[in-house]
């Protein structure tokens, strides 16, 4: 039953936040030990939480590949994501994503800590929603509502007709993002049509390289390749992959496209400029 | 003139076999279309995908089948032991650690051969300590424990260096390595496969005569004029190139070795001679026709090869044990 009670709260946060923001807010429960264990969390969380209030981030959020706030978090103390150890730290709200290992949040739950699970992004429309959900969290209501605004403006100004290039994401792997992602909506957002549109895969998976090679997007997105070998990005190098890549355009979806946070406009931004360039040819 | 006859058979199959495979894939492109673009297109994406994609893998398929099934019958010539096979003894399981150390440290990327060179070195310490541990005659009992214990402890240390790559994608390889795949290879692995493994196949090809005359036991082979120690550094550097190659651009492929060779055997008269190039040809077959299955079955999901060879060739390792199960007590 303890693993209810913070859920429902979550929920009923969630749905009632602009409520909740309209309300005064009582500083009395302002959680004041904030521990985040996920990487799109430590993202809200460093934008919204009031100096002090977060007293610690994932050890990834500190990894330039994935995290584009790795400077920031640098300035905080990181957590592996254990329970014992965020236990430990005595927070008073830990920031989780759904994905989260189910152990560590149910035993956390157990030991009396308010755990809160932000659901993942799937549409640049629900940024503002987990800004606004995380923003009601920290009681920080006007930080969110600031930056919810600035987004939705930013947004407008970077979106483009869907007219533009043919694009494929491809990553280690062979594994290549269906249309239900976000992924997919920065592209469309930014006017490029997605070659999963055409395939008519909506789910995410590994795509053969043949047919990628068959369908020859103009740009193809892939990844940064890590420290260390690995046979799973050997493919990011194979010749048919090169020559696709040589005959158009290659782009690199950095750490900016990984969370549903304002970094995305950053994605944005770079892949708007791409368009440009390819146009102006 | 029975063994000629079986050697063009087999030749023919692994033919039909590499066409089939050229013309198996997710395209789906017809037969005409898919042969005029290998043979003669330029820049279109069918001829990409033939060329670059399809051709290197079943090119791969036939270098590692050949390397297996020759090695397989060379181990069992040698050793006198139908239960002598790379994977099952340590062999590809040593290769595959050679290679992931070379590929985790940046050794693989110093020279060109830096990979398949450093698979053999880490196959022909297990052959050579196999060797020691199993003795002349290659006793069935110490052969298999030696070769579990090799096998575990090489599997362990792949492990260990895999878990402890900074790569967030090296833990989840750990089953290529140990299953095999030849998905998504191209001819940069063809180009530095091949060299040691013509190298490893010139020295298989070559213990024929030793190994035939084996079969009267030691004493009559050396009255014959065979020097044993020679030919057992042969068969060891010939097994550590093919299977060290085979090994560090598929991964380890079980039981190719195993079968293959006990198939043929009745075709070639028990001559361990004349079971080389059939094993070789063998080899090849099986290995195109293990790749095509794959890729029919579970066309999305990257099926590794050793899945498809261990439901084949495990079962008839049962039946092995079990028929020399006497001499083993």
């Amino acid at each position: 039953m303890a693993s209810v009670r913070p859920s429902s709260r979550v929920i009923r946060l969630g749905a009632a936040a602009a409520f909740v923001a309209a309300a005064a807010p009582s500083w009395a429960d302002m959680p004041e030990r904030v521990v985040s264990i996920n990487l799109c969390t430590d993202q809200l969380a460093m934008m919204l939480a009031a100096p002090g209030q977060l007293i610690s981030v994932s050890d990834i959020a500190t990894d330039p590949l994935i995290s584009p706030m790795h400077m920031v978090a640098a300035a905080y103390p990181a957590n592996f994501g254990g329970a014992e150890e965020i236990y430990l730290l005595r927070p008073d709200l830990v920031l989780a994503g759904v994905y989260s290992d189910p152990a560590v949040v149910s035993m956390l739950r157990r030991l009396g800590v308010e755990v809160a699970q932000i659901d993942i992004v799937s549409g640049l429309d629900q940024v503002t929603d987990r800004l606004v959900e995380v923003g009601a969290l920290l009681h920080r209501e006007d930080e969110a509502a600031a930056r919810a605004e600035a987004f939705e403006t930013d947004l407008a100004a970077l979106t483009r007709p869907e007219t533009g290039p043919r694009a494929a994401f491809y990553y280690p792997n062979g594994y290549s993002l269906g249309t239900g992602t976000l992924s997919h909506e920065i592209l469309t957002t930014a006017g490029f049509r997605h070659i999963a549109d055409e395939l008519g895969r909506d789910s995410s998976g590994r795509l053969a390289l043949e047919l990628l090679a068959v369908a020859a997007p103009d740009v193809v997105i892939s990844t940064g390749t890590y420290p260390g070998n690995s046979r799973s990005e050997d493919i990011l190098h194979h010749p048919a992959l090169e020559a696709l890549i040589a005959a158009g355009q290659g782009h690199i979806s950095g750490p900016d496209w990984v969370c549903g946070t304002p970094q995305v406009l950053t994605a944005l931004s770079d892949l708007t400029t791409l368009r440009d360039s390819m146009e102006a040819e | 003139m029975r063994l000629s006859l079986l050697l063009s058979g087999l030749a023919a199959l692994v033919v039909v076999l590499f066409g089939l495979s050229l013309l198996v894939g997710p395209a789906g492109f017809g037969i005409g279309q898919s042969l005029s673009a290998l043979l003669g297109g330029e820049g279109e994406a069918v001829t990409l995908v033939m060329r670059e994609i399809r051709l290197p893998r079943s090119i791969l398929a036939v270098m590692v089948g050949v390397s297996l099934g020759l090695s397989g019958a060379a181990l069992q010539g040698f050793l006198r032991n139908p239960l002598a096979e790379p994977g099952l003894i340590g062999v590809s399981s040593s290769a595959a650690l050679g290679a992931v150390l070379a590929l985790q440290t940046g050794f693989a990327a110093s020279f060109a051969l830096a990979l398949p060179v450093s698979a053999l070195v880490g196959a022909s310490v297990s052959v050579m300590l196999l060797l020691v541990l199993a003795g002349p005659r290659g006793g069935s009992l110490t052969l298999i424990l030696a070769g579990i214990a090799i096998s575990a402890l090489a599997g362990a240390f792949l492990s260990l260096v895999l878990n402890l790559s900074p790569n967030p994608f090296a833990v989840s390889e750990i089953v290529f390595w140990m299953l095999g795949s030849l998905s998504d290879r191209s001819f940069d692995h063809v180009t530095i496969a091949l060299p040691v493994m013509l190298l490893g196949w010139v020295l298989l090809a070559s213990l024929g005569r030793g190994l035939d005359a084996l079969t009267l036991g030691q004493d009559a082979a050396e009255s014959m004029g065979i020097n044993l120690s020679q030919l057992r550094l042969r068969l060891v550097a010939g097994v550590a190139a093919s299977v060290g190659a085979a090994t560090a651009v598929a991964g380890a492929i079980g039981f190719v070795g195993l079968v293959v060779p006990h198939i043929l055997r009745p075709f070639v008269g028990a001559r361990p001679g004349a079971l080389l190039p059939a094993s070789a040809l063998g080899g090849a077959a099986m290995v195109l026709a293990a790749d095509i299955a794959v890729r029919l079955v579970l066309p999305d999901r990257d099926l590794k090869l050793g899945v498809l060879m261990a439901i084949v060739g495990a079962p008839l390792f049962l039946h092995l044990i079990y028929k020399t199960r006497r001499q083993m007590i």
